[in-house]
C-alpha cells in the first residue's frame, strides 16, 4: 500500500501535466488557426497559377526542357518535410515511416536513394541512414516564400546535374482537424499540367508570350516548384498543429482518467488509516479496562 | 468614364490590389509595358521593380518582385513574390538591406566564395525597388 503522502504527491503532479497539456492544446489550436490562414491566403496564388500554367503547356513541346526530361531512373530523392518539433503524436513517424518504406522499395528494385530533410524531427531520424544530401532544420515555425526557393533551387539543381534522376516530395497532408495523412507526390521531372476548365483551353492559342513560351517555361518552372514545395511545407504546418492539438487532448484526458484512479487510491489509503487508528483506540480503551 | 480594366495582384501571402483601373504600367521582361482596358491575351514574366496603376486621377505605386502576369478577358493578374505599397514600405530597412547587399557584392568582387551572388544581386534589386516607390508615393 502506497503511503498518503505518496499519491498525494503522485496526483499533484499529474494535474500539473494536464495543465501544461491543455495550455499546449490552446497553443496549438491558435497556432492551426494562423496556418489555415495562411493556407487559405495562398490558394489564389496557386489556383491561378496552375490556370497560367496549364495554358502555357498546353501550346509547348514538353521534352524541350530539362527540368521535365524524364529519364531511366537509377537515383531518386526524397524531400522529407516534416515539423521541426514533436509531441504531436504520430505525425511526424507516419511521414518518416512512408519515407523508409519508399527507402525499402526503390532499393529493392536496385535504385539508389537520397533524402533531403525540411523539418528537424525527419531529419533526426533519417540521418541515421547516411542518405541525407541536406537538411533544412529549425524554418517550420516561420518560413517564407524564400525558404521554398532555396529547397526548390538546390533540388533542381541536383536534378539537373543528374544526380537525381527523380524527385519525390513527402509531407503530411491537411485533411481536416482531425485527419492529417502523409502522402508522396511527384516533384520532378515536371509533369505537364492537366488544364481542369475546358474553358482555359480556349484562349490559350491567342496569347501574346513576352518572351516566348519556351522562355517564359524556363521561368515559370522553377516558380512552380517553389509553389509547390511552399504548398507542402504549409499543408505540414497546419497538420502539425492539428496534430499537436488532437495529441495533447489526448493527454489531458488520459491524466484526467489518471487522477481519478489515484484519487480511489488516495481515499481508499486514508480510509484504511483511519480504520487502523480506530482499532488503535478501541484497543487502547479495552486494554485500559 | 473610359474604360477600365481589372487589376489584381496576388501574393503568396494574399491578393494585395483588386480593383478596377484605367491604366496598369509594370516591369515587364522585355521593358516596362503599360495596359489599357481591352487588351488582346497575353502573358509576360515580370522583373523586380515598381508596378504602378491610375485610376481617376490618382496613382498608386508598388514594389513589386519577380513572377509573372497575365492579361485575358480584360483583366490583368500578377503573381508576384511580393507587393507592397510605396507607403507601406520600411525605408531605413530597405537601406540598411541596400547596404548589406552592397557590401555582400563588393565582397564577391574581392573573390569571395562564400558570397552568393545572384542572391546579393536580387537583394540589391528589391531595396532599390523598394527605395524607389516609397520616393514616389
Amino acid at each position: 500500500m502506497p503511503s498518503l503522502k505518496d499519491v498525494k504527491n503522485k496526483i499533484v503532479g499529474v494535474k500539473k501535466t494536464a495543465q501544461i497539456t491543455k495550455a499546449m492544446n490552446m497553443v496549438a489550436s491558435a497556432k492551426l488557426r494562423g496556418a489555415q490562414e495562411k493556407m487559405e491566403a495562398f490558394r489564389p496564388y496557386t489556383s491561378k497559377f496552375n490556370e497560367a500554367m496549364s495554358n502555357l503547356s498546353g501550346g509547348s513541346n514538353t521534352d524541350s526542357f530539362p527540368l521535365m526530361e524524364s529519364r531511366d531512373v537509377k537515383t531518386v530523392e526524397m524531400i522529407v518535410i516534416t515539423s521541426d518539433r514533436g509531441l504531436c503524436g504520430s505525425f511526424n513517424s507516419n511521414i518518416i515511416k512512408l519515407a523508409e518504406k519508399k527507402m525499402r522499395e526503390y532499393e529493392a528494385e536496385g535504385k539508389e536513394v537520397s533524402f533531403v530533410c525540411v523539418g528537424k524531427k525527419g531529419n533526426q531520424i533519417l540521418r541515421k541512414t547516411g542518405k541525407v544530401r541536406k537538411a533544412y532544420v529549425d524554418i517550420m515555425a516561420s518560413f517564407q516564400m524564400f525558404n521554398a526557393r532555396e529547397v526548390a533551387t538546390d533540388v533542381s539543381e541536383n536534378f539537373l546535374n543528374g544526380n537525381a534522376d527523380k524527385v519525390e516530395v513527402l509531407f503530411g497532408e491537411f485533411r481536416s482537424v482531425a485527419v492529417q495523412a502523409p502522402v508522396a507526390k511527384d516533384f520532378l521531372p515536371v509533369q505537364p499540367v492537366e488544364s481542369e476548365e475546358e474553358t482555359t483551353e480556349k484562349i490559350s492559342g491567342e496569347y501574346i508570350y513576352e518572351p516566348s513560351t519556351e522562355e517564359i517555361m524556363d521561368v515559370m518552372q522553377p516558380l512552380y516548384l517553389n509553389v509547390m514545395i511552399y504548398h507542402a511545407m504549409l499543408e505540414v504546418g497546419a497538420s502539425e498543429h492539428a496534430a499537436r492539438m488532437t495529441a495533447m487532448d489526448n493527454a489531458t484526458n488520459a491524466c484526467k482518467d489518471i487522477i481519478e484512479n489515484l484519487t480511489i487510491v488516495y481515499n481508499k489509503a486514508r480510509q484504511a488509516a483511519i480504520t487502523a487508528e480506530l482499532m488503535d483506540i478501541v484497543g487502547g480503551a479495552e486494554a485500559l479496562k | 468614364m473610359a474604360q477600365q480594366i481589372a487589376l489584381e495582384v496576388v501574393t503568396p501571402s494574399g491578393a494585395v490590389v483588386n480593383e478596377d483601373v484605367d491604366i496598369v504600367n509594370a516591369p515587364g521582361y522585355g521593358g516596362d509595358f503599360g495596359v489599357l482596358a481591352n487588351h488582346a491575351p497575353f502573358l509576360s514574366t515580370i522583373k523586380i521593380g515598381i508596378l504602378s496603376y491610375e485610376t481617376g486621377k490618382k496613382r498608386e505605386y508598388l514594389m513589386i518582385s519577380g513572377g509573372f502576369c497575365e492579361v485575358s478577358n480584360n483583366k490583368i493578374t500578377f503573381l508576384v513574390e511580393s507587393a507592397e505599397f510605396g507607403n507601406q514600405i520600411d525605408v531605413d530597412r530597405a537601406m540598411k538591406a541596400k547596404e548589406r547587399a552592397e557590401k555582400r557584392l563588393a565582397k564577391a568582387d574581392a573573390h569571395d566564395d562564400s558570397v552568393n551572388v545572384a542572391r546579393a544581386e536580387a537583394a540589391l534589386k528589391r531595396a532599390i525597388a523598394r527605395l524607389k516607390a516609397s520616393k514616389v508615393n
